[in-house]
């Protein structure tokens, strides 16, 4: 008398989705399920979706692991139609904030969750403002839960009015306030540029010592996918510019909690820069979830003593990429993982490029008086005598992003310009005999 | 040599409403900025300079209005705002002689002083970025449900600002405790409607004010208060003033070549001058004396500026972060 079980499919939330991510079973094997009941959230770096199930029956069986990746229209369940009607409480868990179960990895967009909630639990003066964050649960669903959690009064929905709502911020913090402003993009930010420098940034010494602006301004920063000219800026070097704010542009997931439990605690504004294509990556939980990261301390994401690649962000998986291709050649190339721009670490810079003579930096930002040029010029100002070779930028063409896949692809840099320029440096040396280096 | 009353003293005299001593604190502003014209001109201050000759009754009026906590805000026009709030005038004056006993350490200027212990915020030197932060002060108040008020202080050039619009509609939306006192001195234009309905679509109420009156100014300004005090949310209140002097010192205002259209509106020092006299509060002679002690206060503040050292060389790389 049994039927044959059904399979609930990945759905596709986009046209271009190929896959995405189980995040989350809300349904027990072996429970009943009425028609509509969710089973699970799925999500990809653009939106979640409650899968629902089509028919009543039973659970037979998840397909898929909570964090598992499942090309579209594969199975995730099986549902046997029911041998008799439901129970009428089917003990369907819908609750959306079920305990973060203990995991070794974790993804840099669960990371900044955690950070938020952590410093929101532990001090009330902290509170979340910015476009989508609460009811629709973020944009790239960094802020998901918070609302639930902690209230519309702390998790606040803004209206779009970039300007006023970076004041808005700065006003709150003068009046001691400790409030994180969400971009939804750092590339809407233009809009809000005079508040986070004329206000926030230059108000502690224009006031003589007088008035902090103790604020993070966060969100994802720099390159997205297909999204054309306006979408796509990286602001890193714009921001780094500026004296009165602290930079950070963390990699990895550990780094980005840690760092933004420091910026939430700093007295000053903080500029954090997030990676839209970072969200989604999987790193090592750190080994105490609670520790803070210090603002403005770099660290070597890989040893070696052949050459050093300077990068952030991103930037930083496309060094280790290249460094681990040249370790194959018998190459080894130190990686430092800059971490923070502004202060920007040149103790560990200087240490490093002083054992290897030579330096890459990578950048996805645009190369005129970007971070990168900043460094080869630290790097000449005060360690000119241990360079064996000149420094060499690898950044963004100097362009405004295309939206062709295949020019915004040669627009961004590369891991074959990366290998170049290490070849450059590794292969290009000064000569050491000239009277210029006796 | 006149005493330096303490900020208790100084804030006292800036909130007791009763004639004389309003009298007394509309004169000190006049007086403090008729010397700072001077100093300017004899080129010990530097940069910028905006004055609020004439607008005296605004500054006042709403600091007689409100509660001892309740946060200000002003643009680059502040001087008065500041010396209500209860700053040491001798700080002020320094400061705007660029010495290291300025109120911003000699590092502001002019357009850039704060004095948060007073609860006044600025000094904003870009048009109309206070009303966001004042926005976000009022958001702050009623984060902490501390039933403060903000006074946002902004020209009627502000009023044009998009900032300004987007910080009703936040106001708005979240009911925020703040009253915008649109200082209207005309800048620029005498046929705009009324500024005071720039909230009409939010149904923020907004009224016109003789800002040439201070207890017209107080009164509106109270009434606005506990609007918000009592959780109905933000208001506007155009304040029809004139400034006397120009836009700033540096540039004298002759393009509003309105002194054909302008009719001098009545001063409102001595609109409050007259009154005392008609009410027999006080006489002629004993005016005159009050008026003596105050220039003698702010000349001594002059002096002392005139004289006070500069910022040293370690002065310069402190005070960028925590």
């Amino acid at each position: 008398m049994t039927a044959p079980a059904t399979h609930v499919l990945m759905p596709a939330l986009s046209p271009k989705m190929k896959s995405g991510t189980l995040v989350r079973w809300l349904v027990e094997e072996g429970a009943a399920v009425a028609a509509g009941d969710i089973l699970a959230e799925v999500e990809t770096d653009k939106a979640t979706m409650e899968v629902e199930a089509a028919e009543s029956g039973v659970l037979l069986r998840r397909l898929a692991a909570e964090g598992e990746n499942v090309a579209v229209g594969a199975p995730i369940a099986a549902i046997a139609p029911a041998p008799r009607p439901a129970p009428a409480a089917a003990p369907t868990a819908k609750a959306k904030t079920a305990p973060e179960r203990a995991r070794p990895r974790l993804t840099v967009r669960e990371a900044l969750r955690q950070a938020l909630a952590e410093e929101m639990r532990r001090d009330p003066d902290v509170f979340l403002l910015g476009e989508e964050i609460g009811a629709y649960q973020g944009s790239f669903r960094v802020t998901q839960g918070l609302l639930e959690e902690f209230g519309p009064k702390r998790v606040v929905d803004a209206p779009i009015v970039e300007h006023a709502f970076a004041g808005l911020g700065v006003g709150a913090a003068f009046a001691g306030l400790k409030p994180v402003i969400e971009f939804m993009s750092f590339n809407f930010v233009l809009q809000a540029l005079d508040h986070i420098v004329n206000s926030a940034a230059k108000t502690l010494y224009m006031s003589g010592g007088a008035l902090n602006c103790p604020i993070v301004f966060r969100g994802p920063n720099g390159a997205s996918a297909r999204v054309g000219a306006q979408h796509a800026q990286d602001y890193a070097a714009w921001f780094a510019h500026v004296p009165g704010l602290k930079v950070v542009a963390p990699y990895t997931a550990a780094d980005a909690k840690g760092l933004l439990k420091a910026a939430i605690r700093d007295p000053n504004p903080v500029v954090f820069l997030e990676h839209e294509r970072l969200y989604g990556e999987s790193f090592d939980a750190p080994d105490d979830p609670e520790a803070l990261v210090d603002i403005g301390v770099a660290a070597i994401a890989r040893r070696g003593e052949d050459a050093t690649l300077v990068a952030f962000s991103r930037g930083v998986a496309l060094a280790l990429q290249a460094a681990e291709q040249l370790a194959g050649r018998g190459v080894n190339v130190e990686v430092v993982d800059l971490r923070t721009l502004r202060p920007l670490d040149m103790g560990c810079v200087l240490e490093s490029v002083g054992r290897t003579g030579r330096c890459v930096v990578v950048e996805e930002g645009w190369p005129r008086g970007g971070i990168g040029a900043e460094i080869a010029a630290r790097l000449m100002e005060e360690a000119f005598e241990k360079l064996r070779a000149p420094v060499r930028r690898v950044t963004a063409k100097d362009v405004p992003a295309p939206y062709a896949a295949n020019l915004e692809e040669m627009a961004r840099p590369q891991l074959g310009d990366v290998l170049a320029a290490l070849e450059a440096v590794l292969h290009s040396g000064f000569k050491r005999s000239g009277c210029l280096f006796t | 040599m006149a005493t330096q009353p303490h900020a208790g003293d100084r804030r006292a005299e800036f909130m007791a409403s009763d004639l004389l001593s309003s009298l007394r604190a509309m004169l000190f502003i006049r007086r403090f900025e008729e010397r700072a014209g001077q100093m300017f001109a004899m080129g010990l201050i530097g940069g910028f300079c905006h004055l609020c000759i004439g607008q005296e009754a605004i500054a006042l009026g709403m600091r007689q209005a409100a509660r001892p906590g309740d946060p200000f805000i002003a643009s680059y026009r502040m001087h008065g705002h500041l010396l209500a709030a209860g700053a040491d005038p001798a700080a002020v004056m320094a400061e705007l002689a660029g010495r290291r006993d300025g109120l911003s350490r000699g590092k502001g200027g002019s357009i850039h002083m704060f004095a948060p212990e007073l609860d006044f915020y600025g000094g904003h030197g870009i048009v109309a970025a206070q009303a966001s932060i004042g926005t976000g002060l009022a958001f702050a108040s009623a984060y902490r449900g501390d039933g403060k008020v903000c006074m946002t202080f902004l020209g009627d050039g502000a009023a044009d600002q998009g900032q300004f619009a987007e910080s009703l509609a936040m106001a708005h939306r979240w009911s925020l405790p703040i009253v915008y006192v649109i200082e209207n001195n005309r800048g620029d234009d005498w046929n705009r409607p009324a500024l005071a309905d720039r909230g009409a679509a939010f149904r923020i109420p907004g009224e016109e004010v003789d800002g040439m009156c201070l207890a017209s100014v107080r009164d509106a300004g109270a009434r606005a208060l506990e609007w918000a005090r009592a959780g109905h949310g933000p208001t506007l209140l155009e304040m029809r003033t004139q400034r006397y002097r120009g836009h700033s010192e540096a540039e004298p205002g002759k393009y509003r070549g309105g002194d054909k259209k302008l009719a001098p509106a009545p001063d409102p020092i001595e609109r409050l001058r007259t009154e005392i006299l008609d009410a027999g509060l006080a006489g002629e002679a004993e005016l005159r004396r009050m008026d003596a002690e105050i220039r003698m206060r702010v000349a001594d503040a002059a002096e002392a500026a005139s004289r006070g050292a500069e910022p040293v060389r370690a002065d310069l790389m402190t005070d960028i972060l925590l």
